[in-house]
């Protein structure tokens, strides 16, 4: 086995690309990251794992922009999302420049995944470490759109999905819990799926929110306390009221 | 025979722009608006060569539009300027662009500036600037007319006199005009002076 796995362009003999699977699990020791689209509003949201006392917290964004209506967060090594984050931005503004237009979501995922993927296929070089989340609206149609990439290159669309750290599980709850929202309602399920895997509290949590009108908008620490703390007061409602008829009998 | 000219009032700056696209004694079109939104608070005017004017001024935009996304805060308009003015310079001894440049914007810490762009890459910071062959006028009667922190009355009274004096003494003048504002609400389309509309000829 360690035999194929120092050049990635070499298939092992079951069919494995190891280089792109060991990019997967660097995936999987990100940080939690969690995409809802709604139908007027597409939510992401990622765990921020403690900032040390002495940094800057504003300078470690994590859900970043590409474009006015499009946005992006991810699991992974952060320094190789540089590189792919600006590689895109420039993308954006060529294809304005070029065709006059903006790019559309599944545009824009088409070109990280083509570039994820052309890692994955040259000499000498590694895998991009990362897997994404792309929201945005169509700039014509104006429907939402939430896609994820991966390492190896592929690409999808998704109602809703996470990546990173306990993934499988946020996507188990979600699910069992997506139904189609809109507005605050999209943020609180976004929210309460991060919450399943990450200690509740705002200063854990970055979410952005884009709507068609205004773009993304990244959530202060208060407001979303604010709603962490409402999702804990319906959680404990429904405990109350799963265990008051049973005390009755 | 194009003619762009601008200046910098009390909190604003405005640029002027003739909007005929003449090719040769043919007139393509007389509302072609020649001056660029660059960003929220920028306004770029251009004249010269038609072809390097749309493209240069479009690749500017969309670099400082990039600029902003990659870091989060939109480029000042000295800074817009001065790498407006690189560009120029590099491609000059290669490919040389032939536009020249009128940058106007507003930035909350140094409020209103405008910047007279040459083609061959000249760059100065103005309070009042024009370009074409408008500038031996325009720029005569800002001289006599112009002072620092005018109104946006006086500014607009100012601009329409440029106007009037192109329009009387220019042999081939420009028939319309479109002025936009830069201040502190952003930049915007503040006014045309057109002294010829088209008008739908009815049928014999």
């Amino acid at each position: 086995m360690a035999r194929y796995d120092r050049a990635i362009t070499v298939f092992s003999p079951d069919g494995h690309l190891f280089q792109v699977e060991y990019a997967l699990e660097a995936v999987r020791k990100g940080n939690a990251a969690v995409g809802v689209r709604g139908t007027d509003t597409i939510v992401l949201g990622v765990e921020k794992k403690s900032t040390a006392k002495l940094q800057d917290s504003r300078s470690v964004r994590k859900i970043v922009s590409l474009d006015q209506h499009i946005a992006l967060a991810c699991a992974g090594l952060k320094a190789d999302a540089r590189v792919l984050i600006n590689r895109a931005r420039i993308e954006c503004q060529s294809h304005r420049l070029t065709v006059e237009d903006p790019v559309t979501v599944e545009y824009i995922t088409r070109y990280i995944a083509g570039l994820q993927q052309k890692y994955t296929q040259s000499g000498g070089v590694r895998p991009f470490g990362l897997s994404t989340l792309i929201i945005g609206f169509d700039p014509y149609t104006g429907a939402p759109s939430l896609y994820q990439t991966d390492p190896s290159g592929t690409f999808s669309a998704w109602k809703a999905n996470a990546t990173g750290r306990n993934s499988n599980s946020i996507r188990e709850f979600l699910e069992k819990n997506y139904k189609d929202t809109s507005g605050q309602e999209t943020v609180k399920l976004a929210i309460r799926a991060l919450l399943e895997v990450v200690e509740s509290g705002g200063k854990n949590i970055e979410i952005a929110v884009m709507t068609r009108e205004h773009g993304l908008r990244q959530l202060e620490e208060a407001e979303i306390d604010a709603i962490v703390a409402e999702i804990e007061a319906e959680k404990a409602a429904a405990e109350a009221a799963k265990k008051a008829p049973l005390k009755e009998t | 025979m194009e003619c762009v000219f601008g200046l910098v009032g009390d909190g604003f700056a405005i640029v002027a722009a003739d909007t005929s696209a003449v090719h040769s004694i043919l007139v393509h079109k007389s509302n072609e608006d020649k001056i660029m939104v660059l960003d929220s608070h920028k306004l770029v005017a251009a004249s010269g060569e038609p072809g390097d004017r749309v493209q240069f001024t479009e690749y500017i935009q969309k670099n400082v539009a990039l600029y902003q996304f990659r870091n989060g805060i939109p480029l000042t308009t000295p800074a817009a300027a001065n790498f407006t003015r690189g560009e120029l310079a590099t491609a000059l001894r290669k490919n040389p662009y032939f536009v020249n440049i009128l940058m106007a914007g507003y930035d909350k810490e140094i409020g209103p500036s405008l910047y007279f762009i040459d083609y061959i890459a000249t760059l100065h910071k103005v309070d009042k600037g024009a370009f074409g062959y408008g500038s031996y006028f325009s720029l005569s009667i800002m001289d006599r007319h112009y002072h620092s922190g005018m109104s946006l009355e006086e500014a607009i009274g100012l601009v329409d006199k440029c106007i009037m004096e192109i329009r009387s003494r220019l042999v081939v003048a420009p028939p319309n005009f479109v002025i936009k504002i830069v201040d502190k609400d952003g930049a915007r389309e503040y006014a045309w002076r057109e002294s010829l509309k088209d008008v739908s000829v009815t049928s014999a």
